[in-house]
């Protein structure tokens, strides 16, 4: 293979690539169609990833949204004259929709959410874990509109005996052996709940290609692998629907805190679900050298799986003594949240700075991280190191 | 004329544009290039027919039980068209270079 210079970008060295972080060092900026640098984790189906420097604001914009696929070809040309959404299965009414009809036959509803991966951060595992070995960037919160889930359901009259509904996007393996990336949530989950979207706008604007074009399921407060990107076929079903993408793959150990002891299996698993609490320093960016006595702004983002977030706390004597920041503006319970504080390193040599965010049910984050043998779910206390001059 | 032409195509690409959308992939960035070594064109052969090989250099170093399941889970899960005599080559190539 080769060819693929040109997508250094601009022919400088990458601050990724001289990175500190083992998870980053040695991964080039790369700059895909519709999408500004990003950190390449995988070409071929392509995963790119965040800088963290686009997580100080609440909204990361679509250009530097990250990027997961997971099966070869993806789409890469959507005709919206020929696109239609076909709702199908265990239904009255099977319907074909086009994309006018989706903005026109069902109400648009709006909400902020943040799309994480499942393996969001696997790279630090320890032990460490096969996989796509992310830092931290496979994250992002965005405004999405589109038509709710439960309108068009009911448009093409759920029958008796229906349990679960399945989403599958355009994206379809070369090899007929390769499992299709079909999920699959529960009736009672989707139809609860008025956030869950077919959403055809990010951010006030159609989706990039690489983020779903021309439609996605969003599914607030749950894991990226539920928002079934170029979505195409929505499928009412009278069984549980248990191919691969749902069992083995996206699977966590079956106890509260989805972990088991490091290297060991789990007895029983069930499918990845609602999102832990998580919280991240991004400003100044780790490693920036700082001044003792001369105060600074911290700033960064917290988030959990819809509860919403109430209080984030950081401490610089290594969690001893945590202290409250200030909070920006409330977008709901699904969006990222902002936050500040005015810190002033203490004194020369090297500071750490921990940050901890707290929930409306008041759930947290561990000072020790969890472990699961396929890497999902990790939010324990992330910290930042300034060499303080 | 050729700017009859073009006009003609930046019209039709306009006219595309609202309902239409289209990108064109990079190719496989060389970063993840396999390290040269004994089997390397083997597990290169094989790998890429469905994924780029930065799938394989960034994973954990492992011994030749991980990456036996692993080529094991190519062939059995995913139906990868791999010889055994090739999956051999290529647990004993990955083992070697990318090992503990």
């Amino acid at each position: 293979m080769g060819g693929g210079a040109a997508l250094v970008a601009s022919g400088r060295v990458p601050a990724w690539a001289q990175s500190s972080d083992p998870i980053l060092a040695g991964r080039p900026l790369v700059r895909y169609p519709q999408k500004t640098d990003l950190i390449l984790l995988t070409s071929r189906p392509p995963q790119l990833e965040t800088p963290m420097t686009w997580f100080d604001r609440a909204i990361t914009p679509n250009e530097a949204f990250f990027v997961r696929y997971h099966v070869f070809p993806i789409p890469t040309q959507v005709d919206l004259a020929t696109w239609r959404l076909r709702i199908g299965g265990h239904v009255d009414r099977p319907l074909e929709l086009s994309m006018d009809e989706l903005k026109t036959r069902f109400p648009a509803a709006a909400v902020t959410a943040v799309n994480q991966c499942s393996g969001n951060s696997r790279g630090r595992f320890s032990p460490r874990v096969l996989g796509g070995q992310w830092g931290d960037g496979a994250m992002g919160s965005a405004e999405w509109v589109g038509c709710r889930l439960k309108d068009v359901l009911a448009a093409a009259g759920v029958r008796q005996g229906a349990v679960e509904v399945t989403f599958d996007g355009l994206d379809k393996p070369a090899f007929p052996s390769v499992p299709d990336l079909v999920k699959s949530l529960a009736l009672a989950r989707v139809l609860d709940d008025p956030n869950v979207i077919v959403a055809y706008q990010m951010n006030g604007a159609a989706l990039p290609m690489l983020n779903g074009f021309p439609a996605r399921l969003v599914v607030p407060g749950w894991y990226a692998t539920y928002w079934v990107k170029n979505l195409s076929d929505i499928t009412v079903v009278d069984k549980p629907f248990e191919q691969y993408w749902m069992k083995p793959a996206y699977r966590i150990p079956d106890n509260p805190c989805g972990c088991v002891e490091p290297g060991t299996a789990p007895k029983a698993t069930v499918p990845i679900n609602r999102m832990n609490v998580r919280s991240f320093l991004v400003s100044p960016a780790p490693g920036a050298r700082l001044a003792a006595g001369r105060p600074v702004t911290l700033k960064g983002i917290a988030f959990d799986g819809g509860y919403g977030i109430r209080e984030v706390e950081i401490s610089d004597d290594g969690g001893s003594t945590w202290r409250r920041v200030s909070l920006g503006p409330d977008l709901g319970p699904y969006a990222f949240r902002e936050w500040s504080a005015a810190w002033t390193p203490p004194r020369a040599g090297a500071a750490r700075v921990m940050v901890r965010a707290f929930n409306r049910i008041g759930e947290s984050q561990g000072t020790e991280p969890l472990w699961n043998p396929s890497g999902y779910l990790r939010n324990v206390i992330e910290s930042v190191e300034y060499p303080v001059g | 004329m050729v700017t009859r032409v073009l006009l003609l195509a930046l019209a039709l690409v306009a006219a595309g544009a609202a309902g239409a959308e289209e990108i064109t992939l990079p190719p496989d960035h060389p970063y993840g290039m396999l390290k040269p070594g004994p089997g390397s064109e083997v597990a290169q052969r094989n790998c890429v027919l469905c994924h780029s090989t930065d799938y394989i250099v960034r994973q954990p170093p492992g011994d030749a039980k991980q990456w036996d399941g692993v080529v094991t889970k190519m062939v059995k899960v995913f139906g990868a068209p791999v010889s055994d005599a090739d999956a051999k080559t290529i647990v004993d190539y990955l083992a070697r270079q990318y090992g503990k």
